[in-house]
Protein backbone atom coordinates (compact mmCIF):
# COMPACT_ATOMS: atom_id res chain seq x y z
CA UNK A 1 0.00 0.00 0.00
CA UNK A 2 2.84 2.39 -0.70
CA UNK A 3 0.89 4.55 -3.20
CA UNK A 4 -1.80 5.29 -0.63
CA UNK A 5 0.44 7.63 1.38
CA UNK A 6 0.10 10.35 -1.25
CA UNK A 7 -3.67 10.05 -1.54
CA UNK A 8 -4.00 10.13 2.28
CA UNK A 9 -2.84 13.73 2.28
CA UNK A 10 -4.98 14.97 -0.57
CA UNK A 11 -8.31 13.18 -0.15
CA UNK A 12 -10.44 13.98 2.92
CA UNK A 13 -10.53 10.51 4.37
CA UNK A 14 -10.72 10.18 8.13
CA UNK A 15 -7.34 9.43 9.57
CA UNK A 16 -6.43 7.89 12.88
CA UNK A 17 -5.75 11.38 14.19
CA UNK A 18 -9.27 12.57 13.24
CA UNK A 19 -10.78 9.65 15.12
CA UNK A 20 -8.64 10.55 18.13
CA UNK A 21 -9.72 14.20 17.96
CA UNK A 22 -13.42 13.29 17.74
CA UNK A 23 -13.17 10.72 20.52
CA UNK A 24 -11.26 13.14 22.75
CA UNK A 25 -13.74 15.92 22.03
CA UNK A 26 -16.68 13.62 22.79
CA UNK A 27 -15.12 12.54 26.07
CA UNK A 28 -14.40 16.16 26.97
CA UNK A 29 -18.05 17.04 26.33
CA UNK A 30 -19.19 14.16 28.54
CA UNK A 31 -16.76 15.23 31.26
CA UNK A 32 -17.95 18.86 31.05
CA UNK A 33 -21.57 17.70 31.32
CA UNK A 34 -20.73 15.45 34.27
CA UNK A 35 -18.95 18.36 36.00
CA UNK A 36 -21.83 20.79 35.42
CA UNK A 37 -24.54 18.36 36.54
CA UNK A 38 -23.79 18.54 40.29
CA UNK A 39 -23.62 22.33 40.02
CA UNK A 40 -27.19 22.38 38.73
CA UNK A 41 -28.61 19.42 40.63
CA UNK A 42 -27.51 20.83 44.01
CA UNK A 43 -30.32 23.36 43.67
CA UNK A 44 -33.04 20.68 43.71
CA UNK A 45 -34.71 19.75 47.04
CA UNK A 46 -32.14 18.15 49.33
CA UNK A 47 -32.55 14.95 51.33
CA UNK A 48 -33.80 16.77 54.43
CA UNK A 49 -36.50 18.51 52.43
CA UNK A 50 -37.55 15.28 50.73
CA UNK A 51 -37.66 13.46 54.06
CA UNK A 52 -40.34 15.74 55.53
CA UNK A 53 -42.74 13.44 57.37
CA UNK A 54 -46.40 13.07 56.65
CA UNK A 55 -48.88 14.96 58.79
CA UNK A 56 -51.77 13.53 60.80
CA UNK A 57 -54.86 15.63 61.40
CA UNK A 58 -57.50 15.01 64.08
CA UNK A 59 -60.87 15.81 62.52
CA UNK A 60 -63.01 15.50 65.67
CA UNK A 61 -62.48 19.13 66.69
CA UNK A 62 -63.44 20.59 63.31
CA UNK A 63 -67.08 21.69 63.30
CA UNK A 64 -69.22 21.80 60.13
CA UNK A 65 -68.44 24.91 58.12
CA UNK A 66 -64.97 25.26 59.60
CA UNK A 67 -61.73 25.26 57.60
CA UNK A 68 -58.53 24.23 59.36
CA UNK A 69 -55.11 24.93 57.86
CA UNK A 70 -52.30 22.48 58.55
CA UNK A 71 -48.73 22.66 57.29
CA UNK A 72 -47.43 19.88 55.10
CA UNK A 73 -44.17 19.99 53.15
CA UNK A 74 -43.94 23.69 54.00
CA UNK A 75 -47.27 24.35 52.35
CA UNK A 76 -50.69 24.96 53.87
CA UNK A 77 -53.33 22.23 53.47
CA UNK A 78 -56.97 23.18 53.92
CA UNK A 79 -59.16 20.64 55.72
CA UNK A 80 -62.75 21.79 55.28
CA UNK A 81 -65.69 20.28 57.11
CA UNK A 82 -68.38 21.00 54.55
CA UNK A 83 -72.01 21.74 55.42
CA UNK A 84 -74.84 19.95 53.62
CA UNK A 85 -75.44 23.14 51.63
CA UNK A 86 -71.81 23.36 50.51
CA UNK A 87 -71.78 19.68 49.52
CA UNK A 88 -74.94 20.16 47.49
CA UNK A 89 -73.50 23.25 45.78
CA UNK A 90 -70.34 21.35 44.87
CA UNK A 91 -72.15 18.23 43.66
CA UNK A 92 -74.81 20.05 41.66
CA UNK A 93 -72.46 22.24 39.65
CA UNK A 94 -72.60 21.19 35.97
CA UNK A 95 -69.17 20.27 34.62
CA UNK A 96 -69.73 22.70 31.75
CA UNK A 97 -69.45 25.59 34.23
CA UNK A 98 -65.92 24.56 35.19
CA UNK A 99 -62.71 25.79 33.52
CA UNK A 100 -60.96 22.63 34.81
CA UNK A 101 -63.83 20.08 34.81
CA UNK A 102 -63.73 17.56 37.63
CA UNK A 103 -66.62 16.04 39.59
CA UNK A 104 -66.84 16.70 43.30
CA UNK A 105 -66.90 12.94 43.94
CA UNK A 106 -63.43 12.58 42.42
CA UNK A 107 -62.02 15.24 44.74
CA UNK A 108 -63.23 13.88 48.11
CA UNK A 109 -63.09 10.57 49.94
CA UNK A 110 -66.02 11.48 52.18
CA UNK A 111 -68.40 14.25 51.07
CA UNK A 112 -68.18 16.13 54.40
CA UNK A 113 -64.40 16.39 54.21
CA UNK A 114 -62.57 18.34 51.55
CA UNK A 115 -58.76 18.21 51.75
CA UNK A 116 -56.85 20.46 49.32
CA UNK A 117 -53.42 22.07 49.14
CA UNK A 118 -54.00 25.72 50.04
CA UNK A 119 -51.86 27.18 47.30
CA UNK A 120 -53.45 29.13 44.48
CA UNK A 121 -52.59 27.43 41.19
CA UNK A 122 -51.92 30.82 39.62
CA UNK A 123 -48.81 32.16 41.36
CA UNK A 124 -48.76 30.44 44.72
CA UNK A 125 -50.59 32.77 47.11
CA UNK A 126 -52.83 31.40 49.84
CA UNK A 127 -56.55 31.86 49.10
CA UNK A 128 -58.93 33.12 51.78
CA UNK A 129 -61.71 30.71 52.89
CA UNK A 130 -65.46 31.42 52.78
CA UNK A 131 -64.90 34.23 50.32
CA UNK A 132 -65.52 34.90 46.65
CA UNK A 133 -68.63 34.46 44.53
CA UNK A 134 -68.74 30.69 45.05
CA UNK A 135 -68.22 30.74 48.82
CA UNK A 136 -65.18 28.53 48.48
CA UNK A 137 -61.95 30.49 48.38
CA UNK A 138 -60.81 33.82 47.00
CA UNK A 139 -57.17 34.56 46.20
CA UNK A 140 -56.26 38.10 47.28
CA UNK A 141 -53.28 38.34 44.96
CA UNK A 142 -54.84 38.20 41.53
CA UNK A 143 -58.50 37.53 42.17
CA UNK A 144 -59.01 33.82 41.39
CA UNK A 145 -62.15 32.30 42.95
CA UNK A 146 -62.67 28.67 43.90
CA UNK A 147 -65.89 26.84 44.81
CA UNK A 148 -66.70 24.61 47.80
CA UNK A 149 -64.90 21.75 46.07
CA UNK A 150 -61.74 23.86 45.61
CA UNK A 151 -62.33 24.03 41.87
CA UNK A 152 -61.30 27.12 39.91
CA UNK A 153 -64.33 29.14 38.82
CA UNK A 154 -62.98 32.53 37.71
CA UNK A 155 -59.73 34.49 37.52
CA UNK A 156 -56.29 33.74 36.11
CA UNK A 157 -55.57 30.44 37.91
CA UNK A 158 -55.43 27.61 35.36
CA UNK A 159 -56.48 24.63 37.48
CA UNK A 160 -58.30 23.41 40.60
CA UNK A 161 -56.70 23.43 44.02
CA UNK A 162 -54.60 20.29 44.18
CA UNK A 163 -55.82 17.33 46.28
CA UNK A 164 -52.87 15.84 48.18
CA UNK A 165 -52.47 12.11 48.77
CA UNK A 166 -54.19 11.35 52.07
CA UNK A 167 -55.97 8.48 53.81
CA UNK A 168 -58.51 8.09 56.61
CA UNK A 169 -56.77 6.29 59.48
CA UNK A 170 -59.99 6.26 61.52
CA UNK A 171 -63.30 8.06 61.07
CA UNK A 172 -61.85 11.13 62.77
CA UNK A 173 -58.21 11.06 61.72
CA UNK A 174 -56.48 11.50 58.40
CA UNK A 175 -52.86 11.19 57.34
CA UNK A 176 -51.63 13.53 54.64
CA UNK A 177 -48.66 12.40 52.53
CA UNK B 1 -12.79 56.76 20.18
CA UNK B 2 -10.11 54.65 18.67
CA UNK B 3 -6.87 55.95 17.23
CA UNK B 4 -3.39 56.53 18.61
CA UNK B 5 -3.28 57.53 22.26
CA UNK B 6 -3.09 61.23 23.12
CA UNK B 7 -1.34 60.36 26.35
CA UNK B 8 2.34 61.03 26.90
CA UNK B 9 3.76 59.72 30.17
CA UNK B 10 5.62 62.45 32.05
CA UNK B 11 7.25 60.84 35.06
CA UNK B 12 9.83 58.02 34.87
CA UNK B 13 7.43 55.76 36.80
CA UNK B 14 4.61 56.48 34.33
CA UNK B 15 6.97 55.62 31.45
CA UNK B 16 8.02 52.41 33.22
CA UNK B 17 4.39 51.42 33.85
CA UNK B 18 3.18 52.42 30.40
CA UNK B 19 5.69 50.11 28.66
CA UNK B 20 4.47 47.15 30.74
CA UNK B 21 0.75 47.83 31.21
CA UNK B 22 -0.69 50.80 29.30
CA UNK B 23 -3.34 51.47 31.94
CA UNK B 24 -2.53 55.18 32.28
CA UNK B 25 -3.04 55.88 28.59
CA UNK B 26 -6.19 53.75 28.67
CA UNK B 27 -7.64 55.78 31.55
CA UNK B 28 -6.51 59.04 29.94
CA UNK B 29 -8.07 58.20 26.57
CA UNK B 30 -11.30 56.94 28.17
CA UNK B 31 -11.98 59.54 30.82
CA UNK B 32 -9.85 62.60 30.06
CA UNK B 33 -9.23 63.04 26.34
CA UNK B 34 -12.35 61.15 25.22
CA UNK B 35 -14.24 63.54 22.94
CA UNK B 36 -17.87 64.26 23.91
CA UNK B 37 -20.28 66.13 21.64
CA UNK B 38 -20.45 69.72 22.85
CA UNK B 39 -24.24 69.94 22.64
CA UNK B 40 -25.03 67.23 25.25
CA UNK B 41 -27.77 68.20 27.71
CA UNK B 42 -28.30 67.06 31.31
CA UNK B 43 -30.07 63.87 30.21
CA UNK B 44 -26.56 62.70 29.31
CA UNK B 45 -25.44 62.77 32.94
CA UNK B 46 -27.41 59.64 33.84
CA UNK B 47 -24.62 57.32 32.70
CA UNK B 48 -22.37 58.78 35.39
CA UNK B 49 -25.24 58.85 37.91
CA UNK B 50 -25.88 55.16 37.24
CA UNK B 51 -22.20 54.27 37.61
CA UNK B 52 -22.23 56.12 40.92
CA UNK B 53 -25.36 54.26 42.07
CA UNK B 54 -23.91 50.86 41.15
CA UNK B 55 -20.81 51.55 43.23
CA UNK B 56 -22.90 52.98 46.08
CA UNK B 57 -25.10 49.87 46.11
CA UNK B 58 -22.09 47.55 46.13
CA UNK B 59 -20.40 49.47 48.95
CA UNK B 60 -23.51 49.67 51.18
CA UNK B 61 -24.40 46.09 50.25
CA UNK B 62 -21.02 44.65 51.21
CA UNK B 63 -21.10 46.31 54.62
CA UNK B 64 -24.71 45.19 55.22
CA UNK B 65 -23.63 41.64 54.38
CA UNK B 66 -21.25 41.83 57.34
CA UNK B 67 -24.26 41.99 59.68
CA UNK B 68 -27.01 40.08 57.90
CA UNK B 69 -27.82 36.38 58.43
CA UNK B 70 -29.40 34.46 55.53
CA UNK B 71 -31.25 31.86 57.59
CA UNK B 72 -35.04 31.83 57.87
CA UNK B 73 -35.20 31.86 61.67
CA UNK B 74 -32.60 34.65 61.97
CA UNK B 75 -32.90 36.80 58.84
CA UNK B 76 -35.75 39.05 59.98
CA UNK B 77 -34.15 39.59 63.38
CA UNK B 78 -30.78 40.30 61.81
CA UNK B 79 -32.38 43.16 59.86
CA UNK B 80 -33.77 44.59 63.11
CA UNK B 81 -30.31 44.06 64.60
CA UNK B 82 -28.86 46.15 61.77
CA UNK B 83 -31.54 48.79 62.34
CA UNK B 84 -31.11 49.04 66.12
CA UNK B 85 -27.69 47.77 67.18
CA UNK B 86 -25.18 48.12 64.36
CA UNK B 87 -23.33 51.44 64.29
CA UNK B 88 -24.93 53.53 61.55
CA UNK B 89 -26.85 50.39 60.57
CA UNK B 90 -30.16 52.15 60.09
CA UNK B 91 -28.57 54.69 57.75
CA UNK B 92 -26.73 52.01 55.78
CA UNK B 93 -29.84 49.90 55.31
CA UNK B 94 -32.03 52.85 54.35
CA UNK B 95 -29.36 54.04 51.92
CA UNK B 96 -29.22 50.58 50.33
CA UNK B 97 -33.00 50.11 50.11
CA UNK B 98 -33.66 53.62 48.79
CA UNK B 99 -30.53 53.35 46.66
CA UNK B 100 -32.26 50.56 44.74
CA UNK B 101 -35.18 52.90 44.04
CA UNK B 102 -32.88 55.71 42.98
CA UNK B 103 -30.94 53.29 40.77
CA UNK B 104 -34.15 52.30 38.99
CA UNK B 105 -35.33 55.92 38.73
CA UNK B 106 -32.03 56.80 37.02
CA UNK B 107 -32.13 53.77 34.72
CA UNK B 108 -35.68 54.54 33.59
CA UNK B 109 -34.71 58.15 32.79
CA UNK B 110 -31.59 56.86 31.02
CA UNK B 111 -33.69 54.46 28.92
CA UNK B 112 -36.28 57.14 28.10
CA UNK B 113 -33.48 59.48 27.04
CA UNK B 114 -32.20 56.81 24.65
CA UNK B 115 -35.71 56.30 23.28
CA UNK B 116 -36.35 60.02 22.74
CA UNK B 117 -33.07 60.73 20.97
CA UNK B 118 -32.97 57.44 19.03
CA UNK B 119 -29.74 56.40 20.69
CA UNK B 120 -30.43 52.75 19.88
CA UNK B 121 -30.01 53.25 16.13
CA UNK B 122 -27.11 52.27 13.92
CA UNK B 123 -24.28 52.01 14.98
CA UNK B 124 -25.35 51.74 18.65
CA UNK B 125 -27.61 48.64 18.48
CA UNK B 126 -25.32 46.46 20.56
CA UNK B 127 -24.74 49.25 23.06
CA UNK B 128 -28.52 49.45 23.47
CA UNK B 129 -28.98 45.69 23.82
CA UNK B 130 -26.24 45.56 26.47
CA UNK B 131 -28.22 48.27 28.25
CA UNK B 132 -31.35 46.11 28.24
CA UNK B 133 -29.28 43.19 29.58
CA UNK B 134 -28.10 45.50 32.38
CA UNK B 135 -31.74 46.41 33.09
CA UNK B 136 -32.67 42.71 33.31
CA UNK B 137 -29.77 41.97 35.65
CA UNK B 138 -30.82 44.97 37.77
CA UNK B 139 -34.37 43.63 37.99
CA UNK B 140 -33.11 40.22 39.08
CA UNK B 141 -30.76 41.77 41.64
CA UNK B 142 -33.47 44.08 43.00
CA UNK B 143 -35.93 41.20 43.37
CA UNK B 144 -33.39 38.92 45.08
CA UNK B 145 -32.43 41.67 47.49
CA UNK B 146 -36.04 42.40 48.37
CA UNK B 147 -36.46 38.80 49.57
CA UNK B 148 -33.59 38.97 52.06
CA UNK B 149 -35.31 40.94 54.91
CA UNK B 150 -37.69 37.96 55.13
CA UNK B 151 -40.78 40.02 55.77
CA UNK B 152 -44.23 39.17 54.47
CA UNK B 153 -43.70 41.08 51.21
CA UNK B 154 -40.30 39.43 50.77
CA UNK B 155 -41.76 35.97 51.18
CA UNK B 156 -44.75 36.47 48.91
CA UNK B 157 -42.74 38.29 46.27
CA UNK B 158 -40.43 35.27 46.19
CA UNK B 159 -43.43 32.95 45.94
CA UNK B 160 -45.16 34.84 43.13
CA UNK B 161 -42.03 35.48 41.06
CA UNK B 162 -40.71 31.91 41.26
CA UNK B 163 -44.19 30.64 40.43
CA UNK B 164 -44.07 32.65 37.19
CA UNK B 165 -41.87 29.83 35.91
CA UNK B 166 -44.52 27.25 36.77
CA UNK B 167 -46.51 28.64 33.83
CA UNK B 168 -44.06 26.99 31.42
CA UNK B 169 -45.76 23.90 29.98
CA UNK B 170 -44.57 20.43 31.10
CA UNK B 171 -41.34 21.40 32.91
CA UNK B 172 -42.65 24.52 34.71
CA UNK B 173 -43.26 22.95 38.12
CA UNK B 174 -39.88 21.19 38.07
CA UNK B 175 -38.16 24.49 37.27
CA UNK B 176 -39.96 26.24 40.14
CA UNK B 177 -38.99 23.44 42.55
CA UNK B 178 -35.41 23.66 41.29
CA UNK B 179 -35.32 27.44 41.80
CA UNK B 180 -36.78 27.13 45.31
CA UNK B 181 -34.81 24.09 46.42
CA UNK B 182 -38.05 22.73 47.85
CA UNK B 183 -41.80 22.75 47.40
CA UNK B 184 -42.25 26.22 48.82
CA UNK B 185 -40.10 29.25 49.60
CA UNK B 186 -37.94 28.24 52.56
CA UNK B 187 -34.41 28.26 53.93
CA UNK B 188 -32.73 26.82 50.78
CA UNK B 189 -34.43 29.60 48.78
CA UNK B 190 -33.24 32.36 51.12
CA UNK B 191 -29.69 30.97 51.12
CA UNK B 192 -29.33 30.86 47.35
CA UNK B 193 -31.05 34.22 46.87
CA UNK B 194 -28.47 35.74 49.20
CA UNK B 195 -25.60 34.12 47.30
CA UNK B 196 -26.98 35.34 43.97
CA UNK B 197 -27.80 38.80 45.30
CA UNK B 198 -24.14 39.12 46.24
CA UNK B 199 -22.94 37.74 42.89
CA UNK B 200 -25.10 39.65 40.38
CA UNK B 201 -23.83 43.19 41.09
CA UNK B 202 -20.36 42.07 40.04
CA UNK B 203 -21.81 40.54 36.88
CA UNK B 204 -23.44 43.94 36.40
CA UNK B 205 -20.04 45.63 36.71
CA UNK B 206 -18.75 43.41 33.89
CA UNK B 207 -21.73 44.14 31.61
CA UNK B 208 -21.52 47.85 32.41
CA UNK B 209 -17.83 47.73 31.41
CA UNK B 210 -18.85 46.28 28.03
CA UNK B 211 -21.64 48.88 27.73
CA UNK B 212 -19.13 51.71 28.30
CA UNK B 213 -16.62 50.04 25.98
CA UNK B 214 -19.21 49.85 23.20
CA UNK B 215 -20.12 53.49 23.89
CA UNK B 216 -16.51 54.55 23.57
CA UNK B 217 -16.20 52.74 20.23
CA UNK B 218 -19.26 54.36 18.62
CA UNK B 219 -19.08 57.65 20.50
CA UNK B 220 -22.05 59.26 22.21
CA UNK B 221 -25.26 60.19 20.48
CA UNK B 222 -26.34 63.81 21.04
CA UNK B 223 -29.61 65.78 21.07
CA UNK B 224 -29.53 66.36 17.30
CA UNK B 225 -28.96 62.68 16.53
CA UNK B 226 -26.48 63.83 13.85
CA UNK B 227 -23.14 62.09 14.19
CA UNK B 228 -19.97 64.03 14.99
CA UNK B 229 -18.38 65.11 11.69
CA UNK B 230 -15.60 67.42 12.86
CA UNK B 231 -14.06 66.25 16.11
CA UNK B 232 -12.15 69.50 16.47
CA UNK B 233 -15.16 71.80 16.20
CA UNK B 234 -17.96 69.63 17.57
CA UNK B 235 -16.52 67.89 20.60
CA UNK B 236 -14.96 68.86 23.90
CA UNK B 237 -12.72 66.62 26.01
CA UNK B 238 -14.44 64.48 28.67
CA UNK B 239 -12.34 66.13 31.36
CA UNK B 240 -13.12 68.74 32.50
CA UNK B 241 -16.34 69.33 30.55
CA UNK B 242 -18.29 66.08 31.00
CA UNK B 243 -16.61 65.21 34.29
CA UNK B 244 -17.79 68.40 35.96
CA UNK B 245 -21.23 68.34 34.34
CA UNK B 246 -21.64 64.72 35.50
CA UNK B 247 -20.45 65.67 38.98
CA UNK B 248 -23.08 68.41 39.13
CA UNK B 249 -25.76 65.97 37.89
CA UNK B 250 -24.75 63.46 40.58
CA UNK B 251 -24.94 66.26 43.16
CA UNK B 252 -28.50 67.18 42.22
CA UNK B 253 -29.46 63.50 42.15
CA UNK B 254 -27.93 63.02 45.60
CA UNK B 255 -30.19 65.74 47.00
CA UNK B 256 -33.23 63.60 46.16
CA UNK B 257 -31.48 60.42 47.33
CA UNK B 258 -30.51 62.05 50.64
CA UNK B 259 -34.00 63.45 51.14
CA UNK B 260 -35.53 59.99 50.67
CA UNK B 261 -32.97 58.28 52.88
CA UNK B 262 -33.10 60.76 55.75
CA UNK B 263 -36.63 62.17 55.67
CA UNK B 264 -38.83 59.51 54.07
CA UNK B 265 -36.89 56.24 54.28
CA UNK B 266 -40.01 54.07 54.28
CA UNK B 267 -42.04 56.13 51.85
CA UNK B 268 -41.41 53.69 48.98
CA UNK B 269 -41.56 50.56 51.15
CA UNK B 270 -44.49 48.50 52.38
CA UNK B 271 -45.46 48.24 56.07
CA UNK B 272 -46.21 44.53 55.54
CA UNK B 273 -42.50 43.89 55.13
CA UNK B 274 -42.01 44.74 58.81
CA UNK B 275 -44.07 41.64 59.61
CA UNK B 276 -41.96 38.50 59.62
CA UNK B 277 -42.57 36.05 56.76
CA UNK B 278 -45.48 33.69 57.42
CA UNK B 279 -45.86 30.85 54.91
CA UNK B 280 -49.48 30.30 55.97
CA UNK B 281 -50.86 33.83 55.47
CA UNK B 282 -50.75 35.88 52.28
CA UNK B 283 -51.12 39.65 52.86
CA UNK B 284 -54.46 40.98 51.66
CA UNK B 285 -52.90 43.21 49.02
CA UNK B 286 -49.51 42.29 47.63
CA UNK B 287 -47.69 44.66 45.32
CA UNK B 288 -44.09 44.74 44.17
CA UNK B 289 -41.73 47.68 44.60
CA UNK B 290 -42.72 50.70 42.48
CA UNK B 291 -40.14 49.97 39.77
CA UNK B 292 -41.82 46.68 38.85
CA UNK B 293 -45.41 48.00 38.91
CA UNK B 294 -45.90 48.60 35.15
CA UNK B 295 -44.86 45.03 34.38
CA UNK B 296 -46.94 43.70 37.26
CA UNK B 297 -49.97 45.50 35.82
CA UNK B 298 -49.34 43.79 32.47
CA UNK B 299 -49.11 40.38 34.17
CA UNK B 300 -52.42 40.87 35.95
CA UNK B 301 -54.18 42.39 32.95
CA UNK B 302 -54.19 39.05 31.15
CA UNK B 303 -56.69 36.49 32.47
CA UNK B 304 -54.59 33.48 31.47
CA UNK B 305 -51.61 32.31 33.49
CA UNK B 306 -49.23 31.34 30.67
CA UNK B 307 -50.15 34.28 28.43
CA UNK B 308 -49.85 36.68 31.37
CA UNK B 309 -46.33 35.48 32.07
CA UNK B 310 -45.41 35.65 28.38
CA UNK B 311 -46.77 39.22 28.20
CA UNK B 312 -44.77 40.20 31.29
CA UNK B 313 -41.47 38.91 29.93
CA UNK B 314 -42.18 40.24 26.42
CA UNK B 315 -42.84 43.71 27.83
CA UNK B 316 -39.43 43.69 29.49
CA UNK B 317 -37.54 42.28 26.49
CA UNK B 318 -39.26 44.10 23.62
CA UNK B 319 -37.27 47.36 23.90
CA UNK B 320 -34.20 45.34 22.84
CA UNK B 321 -35.79 45.13 19.37
CA UNK B 322 -36.13 48.92 19.05
CA UNK B 323 -33.23 49.32 16.56
CA UNK B 324 -35.22 47.22 14.10
CA UNK B 325 -38.79 48.23 15.01
CA UNK B 326 -37.97 51.93 14.63
CA UNK B 327 -35.96 51.88 11.43
CA UNK B 328 -36.31 55.59 10.60
CA UNK B 329 -32.93 57.03 9.61
CA UNK B 330 -33.66 60.20 11.62
CA UNK B 331 -32.57 59.56 15.20
CA UNK B 332 -33.68 62.46 17.35
CA UNK B 333 -37.33 63.10 18.19
CA UNK B 334 -36.54 66.80 17.63
CA UNK B 335 -36.96 66.25 13.92
CA UNK B 336 -39.79 63.71 14.18
CA UNK B 337 -42.97 65.55 15.31
CA UNK B 338 -45.23 62.50 15.38
CA UNK B 339 -42.63 60.25 16.93
CA UNK B 340 -42.15 62.86 19.66
CA UNK B 341 -45.89 62.84 20.43
CA UNK B 342 -45.92 59.02 20.40
CA UNK B 343 -42.98 59.04 22.81
CA UNK B 344 -44.79 61.18 25.39
CA UNK B 345 -47.95 59.09 25.06
CA UNK B 346 -45.78 56.01 25.67
CA UNK B 347 -44.27 57.60 28.79
CA UNK B 348 -47.78 58.41 30.04
CA UNK B 349 -48.89 54.82 29.34
CA UNK B 350 -45.89 53.50 31.28
CA UNK B 351 -46.69 55.73 34.26
CA UNK B 352 -50.37 54.79 33.98
CA UNK B 353 -49.52 51.09 34.02
CA UNK B 354 -47.39 51.74 37.09
CA UNK B 355 -50.35 53.34 38.86
CA UNK B 356 -52.67 50.49 37.86
CA UNK B 357 -50.14 47.94 39.09
CA UNK B 358 -50.44 49.46 42.56
CA UNK B 359 -54.24 49.17 42.56
CA UNK B 360 -56.33 46.01 43.05
CA UNK B 361 -56.88 44.09 39.82
CA UNK B 362 -60.64 44.52 39.55
CA UNK B 363 -63.36 46.58 37.88
CA UNK B 364 -62.28 49.75 36.10
CA UNK B 365 -58.63 49.30 37.07
CA UNK B 366 -58.53 45.96 35.29
CA UNK B 367 -60.16 47.33 32.14
CA UNK B 368 -57.77 50.30 32.10
CA UNK B 369 -54.80 47.96 32.60
CA UNK B 370 -55.93 45.90 29.60
CA UNK B 371 -56.26 48.97 27.40
CA UNK B 372 -52.84 50.29 28.40
CA UNK B 373 -51.22 46.86 28.03
CA UNK B 374 -52.58 46.66 24.50
CA UNK B 375 -51.26 50.15 23.80
CA UNK B 376 -47.82 49.26 25.22
CA UNK B 377 -47.37 46.52 22.65
CA UNK B 378 -49.11 48.55 19.92
CA UNK B 379 -46.52 51.30 20.43
CA UNK B 380 -43.61 48.97 19.80
CA UNK B 381 -45.03 46.55 17.25
CA UNK B 382 -47.28 48.80 15.13
CA UNK B 383 -46.85 52.50 15.79
CA UNK B 384 -43.05 52.70 15.62
CA UNK B 385 -42.67 50.72 12.36
CA UNK B 386 -45.54 52.72 10.77
CA UNK B 387 -44.04 56.04 11.84
CA UNK B 388 -40.60 54.92 10.64
CA UNK B 389 -42.07 54.27 7.21
CA UNK B 390 -44.57 57.10 6.73
CA UNK B 391 -43.66 60.00 9.01
CA UNK B 392 -42.70 63.30 7.35
CA UNK B 393 -39.59 64.26 9.29
CA UNK B 394 -38.23 67.79 9.64
CA UNK B 395 -34.83 68.48 8.06
CA UNK B 396 -31.95 67.59 10.31
CA UNK B 397 -29.16 70.14 10.76
CA UNK B 398 -26.17 69.54 8.51
CA UNK B 399 -23.96 69.01 11.53
CA UNK B 400 -23.74 69.53 15.28
CA UNK B 401 -21.72 72.67 14.58
CA UNK B 402 -24.48 74.04 12.31
CA UNK B 403 -27.12 73.25 14.95
CA UNK B 404 -25.12 75.00 17.68
CA UNK B 405 -24.46 78.01 15.42
CA UNK B 406 -28.18 78.29 14.62
CA UNK B 407 -29.11 78.12 18.31
CA UNK B 408 -26.52 80.82 19.13
CA UNK B 409 -27.89 83.04 16.35
CA UNK B 410 -31.38 82.81 17.85
CA UNK B 411 -30.00 83.79 21.26
CA UNK B 412 -28.10 86.74 19.76
CA UNK B 413 -31.16 87.93 17.85
CA UNK B 414 -33.14 87.88 21.05
CA UNK B 415 -30.40 89.88 22.78
CA UNK B 416 -30.46 92.57 20.04
CA UNK B 417 -34.23 92.93 20.29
Amino acid sequence: MEGSRVSDETIAEPKRRDILFIATGAMAAVAAGAAVWPLLEQMNPDASTLALASTEVDLSAIVPGQIVTVKWRGKPVFVRHRTALEIAAAENTPLTDLPDPETDAKRVKKPEWLVVIGVCTHLGCIPLGHEGDFDGWFCPCHGSTYDTSGRIRSGPAPSNLEVPAYAFLTDTKIKIG
Amino acid sequence: MSGPSKYTPKSPFARWLERRLPILSFMHDSFVAYPTPKNLNYMWTFGAILSFMLIAQIVTGVVLAMHYTPETSLAFDSIEHIMRDVNWGMFLRYAHANGASMFFLAVYLHIFKGMYYGSYKEPRELLWILGIVIFLAMMATGFLGYVLPWGQMSFWAATVITNLFSAIPVVGNSITTWLLGGYSVDNPTLNRFYALHYLLPFVLVAIVAMHVWALHVTGQNNPTGVEVKDEEKETVPFTPYATLKDAFGIGVFLVLFAWLTFFAPNYLGHPDNYIEANPLVTPAHIVPEWYFLPFYAILRAIPNKLLGVIALFSAVIIPAALPWLDFSKVKSARYRPWFAKAFWVFVAVGVGLGYLGSQPAEGGFLIAARVLTAYYFFHFLVLLPVLAKFEMTRPEPASIAASVAAANAVVEDAAHV
